[in-house]
């Protein structure tokens, strides 16, 4: 409401170390935890995908934390492999999905009017449908499978950092370094490229870690109702809905590891994305 | 109230352009899908169908006509009211909707409701006290349950209340072999409640941080600051000053989340075998029903708009400063 008179905000913590500490040490160790992950499951190697039938839906105990499903594969091996899967999924959609964002906000900033009106138009028909609907439109469209799902997920994640990169830009537009390059004679593109684009790079960044927590939960969903990976690969979606068919059994820790594990990939994705935030814009995140 | 018509107006325009483009991508999608309409209307009778029977059933649907003229017929019994016919549930698509709409508002209604609630009440409170431990109970519950895969957390309900415990039914909307209307209202209270529990539980948290974050906002501002100066306690801001400017955002994001919310209930409803618009969606979307898929999306496609177009006008009742004003 009122610039002018600038109340600091509520002190948190008075001793020890400070919310910005705080979020960084969150930041790093979500980060550490992410690359051991990965580095894991390239470690495993097989383990885990071969099947041994001697040891067949084992209880978790101290030789197996996580137990062993119908196969006899141990849990805690698949569960890895599944999270690398998501990481990888969750890699390529986010990634994409930020390129489509950049280009349709920067079309939609630089190449005048209608083309405002054509992106913004996009972004509502994208919007208009709940997003689990429209993967499962795309997905069906292209059959289902792992490519399905990474178009899917990849094509549809942009609305939104479209919204605020549009947004960023717009204000930008009225900066003074902008208005001088405009009147030393430079075109649009020129300005998008040089001066738009270097200046939304921690945006971007921001936008990239912030959407695998998306990409990866949307992924695991579409798996689990049946339009995504193929049941043989072992995506965390797919070690969920088999562990719906041993529930009345009571084979309570097929289901609650590998999601658990899942929601801690993504608060680890969020930890980073709020530490990159802060590095990127100190003043937010004071709260 | 010419200010009104025009808003109105321009509403329904961008609608029904929504519409229309949702139309155009999702029949073009559908025309796309490797899914053989015929082999998937055959199921396992494929074997027994010859070449020359497929071609009378691809005449009879007119599948062999260009796609252009396809979407053309399609939108014309559209246009005049006429869904299709649902080979999945074997009825008119205009029946399984409203069948499965009549099970899933309960749901939906009740999740939007009590999340609403909960979130809005939890946020004022966090908000209005940040720091404390309610606050930062608020908080972490909400990163948490806001990263949480709904489908995984519906397993865990129906781990502990209908496996483990016993206390709710394991599937359904009502007990297995009764009929829909045979089920009594307490049954249908059974059945719904863990799903209702799934989709409120994790609902709550967007709301709650929404509202807390305009509380904190409010909290620190001049009129606050007064209200203090004149001797008010801090509960007493926040409910007096607090709560009422946080209404106005809390509802917004409300109705603007029934998109998220329907994506909740597809998953939830795919956990507890609940039959509703969700499980309907899903077993369109794999049984490669055509008409009750392309319908289905259409008429979520109002559903969220409605609800973005009541967040919006909503905002204006409310607000006496935007008092007809014109969308931009």
């Amino acid at each position: 409401m009122s610039e002018a008179i600038d109340i600091p905000a509520v002190m948190l913590r008075s001793t020890g170390l400070n919310n910005r500490a705080w979020t960084l040490l969150a930041a790093l160790t979500g980060a550490l935890v992410i690359a051991s992950v990965a580095m894991a499951a390239v470690l495993l190697g097989g383990f885990g995908i071969d099947a041994d039938f001697t040891t067949r839906l084992a209880p978790p105990s101290l030789s197996r934390w996580f137990g062993t499903d119908q196969l006899g594969h141990d849990m805690l091996a698949r569960t890895i492999h599944g999270l690398n899967v998501s990481l990888w999924v969750g890699l390529i959609a986010a990634t994409i999905s930020v390129l489509i964002a950049t280009l349709l906000a920067l079309f939609a900033t630089t190449c005048g009017r209608w083309a405002d009106a054509l992106v913004s138009f996009l972004i509502d028909a994208a919007m208009g449908l709940p997003h689990l609907v429209l993967l499962i439109l795309i997905s069906f469209a292209l059959g289902g499978g792992t490519a399905a799902v990474i178009i899917a997920v990849a094509v549809t994640h942009w609305p939104r950092l479209t919204r605020i990169l549009r947004a960023e830009i717009l204000q930008l537009r009225h900066a003074d370094f902008i208005i001088v390059s405009r009147r030393m004679g430079k075109s649009w593109a020129y300005i998008g490229y040089h001066h738009f684009l270097p200046h939304l790079w921690p945006q971007l960044l921001v936008g990239l870690v912030l959407l695998f927590p998306h990409a990866i939960l949307h992924e695991a969903a579409l798996t689990f109702i049946g339009f995504g990976l193929e049941p043989s690969k072992p995506a965390i979606g797919v070690l969920l809905s088999d562990s719906m068919r041993y529930l009345m059994a009571g084979k309570w820790w097929l289901g609650l590891f590998p999601g658990l594990c899942l929601l801690m990939l993504v608060l680890c994705f969020d930890a980073i994305g709020n530490g990159l935030r802060l590095l990127a814009d100190p003043r937010q995140e004071q709260l | 109230m010419i200010h009104w018509l025009a808003l109105i107006a321009t509403r329904l325009l961008r609608l029904a352009l929504v519409l229309a483009a949702v139309a155009v991508v999702g029949f073009a999608l559908a025309k796309l899908s490797p899914v053989d309409p015929i082999n998937a209307y055959l199921g396992a009778d494929m074997v027994r169908v010859g070449p020359e029977q497929r071609a009378l059933i691809a005449e009879k649907w007119g599948l062999d006509l260009p796609a252009q003229v396809q979407f053309g017929k399609w939108l014309g019994s559209l246009l005049s009211g006429d869904l299709g016919y649902s080979m999945t549930y074997n009825a008119p698509v205009a029946e399984v909707l409203a069948a499965r709409f009549k099970t899933s508002l309960p749901l939906l209604g009740l999740a939007w409701l009590f999340a609403g609630l909960i979130g809005f009440v939890l946020g004022v409170l966090a908000g209005a006290f940040p720091g404390t431990w309610i606050d930062r109970i608020t908080r972490l519950y909400c990163y948490v349950l806001a990263s949480a895969p709904t489908f995984w957390f519906a397993i865990l309900l129906l781990m502990v209340f209908s496996v483990g415990l016993g206390w709710t039914p394991i599937c359904c909307a009502g007990p297995i072999g009764v009929l829909p209307q045979d089920v009594t209202p307490w049954q249908f209270l059974q059945h719904l409640i863990l799903p209702l529990l799934a989709l409120i539980v994790l609902g709550v948290a967007q709301i709650a941080l929404h509202t807390r974050a305009k509380m904190v906002e409010i909290m620190q501002s001049d009129y606050a600051l007064y209200a203090r100066a004149q001797g008010a306690s801090r509960m007493e801001i926040a409910l007096r000053h607090g709560a009422r400017n946080a209404a106005l955002p809390a509802i917004t994001v409300l109705f603007a989340s029934l998109g998220e919310l329907f994506g909740g209930s597809v998953l939830a409803e795919q956990v507890f075998a609940y039959p509703g618009l969700g499980s309907a969606t899903v077993a369109a979307g794999i049984k490669g029903d055509v008409p009750l898929l392309l319908a289905l999306a259409l008429f979520l496609t109002l559903f969220v708009f409605t609800g973005n177009a009541i967040a919006d006008l909503l905002y204006r009742v409310i607000d006496p400063r935007l008092h007809g004003e014109v969308a931009r």
